[in-house]
């Protein structure tokens, strides 16, 4: 751990190549936040299942590639179509009889079930293998060919990017977007003035699920996946919330990028073993701390 | 309607039956040993998250702490094996009978000692949160656990750790030995929590559960409530941990000590299953769903698992009060119908 601490300060050519890659990689995340903490804000559930849909998404595209000779970039605008179909699908099954629910243990309980459900109907379709769909685009070198960018994560960030912005602006200037907003910040005048929650509700969580596929393709083109890595994915995007605050856009995309860095340089001091772990215990840290701070001032964190 | 009385003729006739359950059927010993198994999993899990409300996904964390910690007390209290061999997974020590117990013993009890002590640690910081940040913080906590074990070369890493042999020429064999001793356990489960629902330490729980800031503001504690609890849980959890691993005779970190996906999910699925809340709910439970696991899930062929997830959302979003509620429901509706019929 000592040695490979001494390794970062040794040379900062490679603390400045992870910090690269999670700044790169820490757009896909905020995307993937993004959509979470949109239907925590609108319908107040917190979608245990964000992870396996990324992973799903990003199973569509590695079939696409396969086996229809689909280019992964290309194919991203089919996976989005076809997630935003399965969220309305799921959302129809599942997510519209626990609309109203008090006991928020049980939307939990739901979102949950879902996930065990999609994680192991991906293994039974897909097989447990770890894939990937990289379309080797080759590298970029910079700092004197120092530090290295893959070029396919470069593209992925800037496709981020455009889908950050453009959802941005559907949900300013759109009048489903006004509505989601306006149903965000009160259900009750919201339906009042006429708007139709049902449809808003049914929307958003589409939109959710088609942003977590459009983030499954730039995953499976950046990384791997296989179907039992979908819970980190959740994590990740539950602790970019938190950070960021709900509804905060611009908060998530700096959270996204802040958070995917720092876990590649504590993943490397650590060792690569223990990732995962790493993750969850930056999301407890985070939140103890935030805990003890509210219980300063006689509150929790709910 | 089932009396009191009758209703403990049932369990001390269902206890005596299951004494001589291993004779009667001895090929089908070892699933007999699952229901006791399940049943603690189930009770367990029903503390925090019936009677308080809390629905932890990480229970399965003390489960493997107690499953880890008695294989390495069995394994290192009378020999050190561990120089001989080259790879920690590889170890197999032999010892004898009074060797085997007394390391059995002192391990299920540190391991539920450490338990214990991580539920106190880690409750401290977890369960002073509510609702959408308690169930990410514990849903993490299994897989970490998982992850940090796979790392552990002490604890033979990705490929885990093979349990003593039990010892051979005694009077009773593997299978019955394991089978009384996890009856003791979830008996003795099953008892105490009863005692301790009927208590005032339940009705604290309850109130928790019904109206936490209510009860905060009545004077009690919750924080310190809820870790007690946790620790209880955790206690027995290890100790059916440290059996499991012995059952099995072999511990895998991912596939068996932390298993998310089998141990884990069960537990809450029997919990909601036989209602959860009940003393009686998570027993019901355990019994149905592993008996029908092994029963008709084998063959499913692989889609054993997407069976478990289809049925938790079902259970949840359409039966969520579980079997025992759903009779509870019934019966005070009619009670309802009834003295509004007296009244009129």
């Amino acid at each position: 751990m000592i040695t490979y601490l001494n390794i970062l300060i040794d040379s900062p050519e490679f603390l400045a190549q992870l910090v690269i890659n999670g700044l790169l990689v820490g757009a896909i995340f905020a995307l993937i936040a993004y959509g979470l903490a949109l239907i925590w804000g609108v319908m107040n559930i917190i979608n245990f299942a964000q992870g396996e849909m990324v992973i799903f998404g990003g199973y569509l595209t590695y079939t696409l590639f396969y086996q229809f000779g689909i280019h992964p970039i290309l194919s991203i605008p089919i996976v989005t179509v076809l997630l935003f179909v399965f969220g309305l699908l799921v959302y129809k099954a599942v997510i519209f009889r626990l609309l109203g629910e008090k006991d928020i243990f049980i939307t939990i309980l739901a979102t949950f079930g879902l996930a065990i459900l999609m994680q192991q109907l991906m293994q039974a379709i897909f097989g447990p293998d770890v894939v990937t769909a990289n379309p080797e685009l080759g590298m970029m070198h910079i700092f004197d060919g120092k530090v290295s960018i893959s070029n396919i994560q470069l593209i992925s960030f800037f496709i981020a990017a455009a889908v950050a912005i453009a959802l941005f602006i559907i949900m300013k200037y759109s009048r489903m977007g006004q509505a989601i907003r306006a149903t965000a910040q009160n259900p009750r005048a919201a339906r009042i003035l006429g708007i139709d929650i049902e449809k808003v509700y049914a929307n958003t969580f589409a939109i959710n699920a088609a942003l977590c596929g459009i983030g499954g393709s730039l995953v499976v083109m950046v990384w791997t996946i296989h179907p039992f890595v979908g819970l980190v994915y959740t994590f990740r995007s539950f602790m970019i919330v938190i950070l960021a605050g709900l509804g905060n856009f611009v908060g998530i995309i700096f959270a996204g990028m802040g958070i995917s860095s720092l876990e590649n340089v504590t993943g490397f001091v650590i060792g690569a073993e223990f990732q995962a772990a790493v993750i969850f215990c930056l999301l407890v840290i985070i939140l103890v701390t935030r805990s003890i701070m509210a219980r300063k001032k006689r509150q929790y964190i709910q | 309607m089932i009396t009191k009385n009758k209703q403990n003729n049932l369990l001390w006739l269902g206890l005596a039956i299951s004494t001589i359950l291993p004779f009667l059927f001895p090929n089908y010993i070892t699933f007999l040993t699952y229901i006791w198994v399940m049943i603690i999993l189930a009770l367990t899990w029903d503390m925090l998250g019936g009677q308080t409300g809390y629905t932890s996904f990480g229970n399965i964390l003390f489960f493997g702490v107690g499953m880890y910690v008695c294989a390495v007390v069995q394994r290192d209290m009378f020999s050190s094996g561990l120089d001989r061999f080259e790879r920690v997974s590889e170890v197999v020590v032999n010892l004898n009978a009074s060797e085997y117990f007394i390391s059995l013993a002192v391990g299920t009890f540190s391991g539920a000692l450490v338990a214990v002590f991580l539920a106190v640690i880690l409750g401290s910081g977890i369960l002073g949160m509510r609702g959408h940040y308690f169930a990410i913080c514990t849903l993490g906590l299994g897989h970490a656990a998982a992850e940090i074990a796979s790392g552990i070369e002490y604890l033979g890493a990705g490929s885990g750790m093979v349990t003593p042999i039990y010892p051979s020429g005694l009077f009773f064999g593997k299978e019955e030995f394991y089978y009384y001793a996890l009856l003791i356990g979830a008996v003795a489960t099953f008892f105490l929590f009863k005692k301790i629902y009927q208590s005032q330490f339940g009705l604290a729980l309850n109130a928790i559960r019904d109206n936490e800031n209510k009860a905060e503001s009545m004077g009690i504690h919750t924080t310190q409530y809820k870790i007690a609890g946790w620790s209880i849980s955790a206690f027995f959890l290890a100790i059916a941990g440290a059996g499991v691993g012995n059952v099995i005779g072999f511990i895998d970190p991912v596939e068996i000590a932390f298993s998310g996906p089998t141990f884990g999910v069960w537990m809450i699925v029997m919990a909601i299953l036989g209602g959860k809340g009940t003393i009686w709910g998570p027993v019901l439970g355990a019994i149905i769903l592993y008996s029908a696991k092994e029963t008709f899930w084998t063959y499913l062929l692989g889609w054993d698992k997407v069976a478990l997830g289809l049925l938790i959302l079902i259970v949840v979003v359409y039966f969520p009060k579980g079997i025992l509620g759903y009779f509870k429901e019934r019966k005070q509706l009619s009670n309802n119908i009834l003295s509004q019929k007296g009244e009129s």
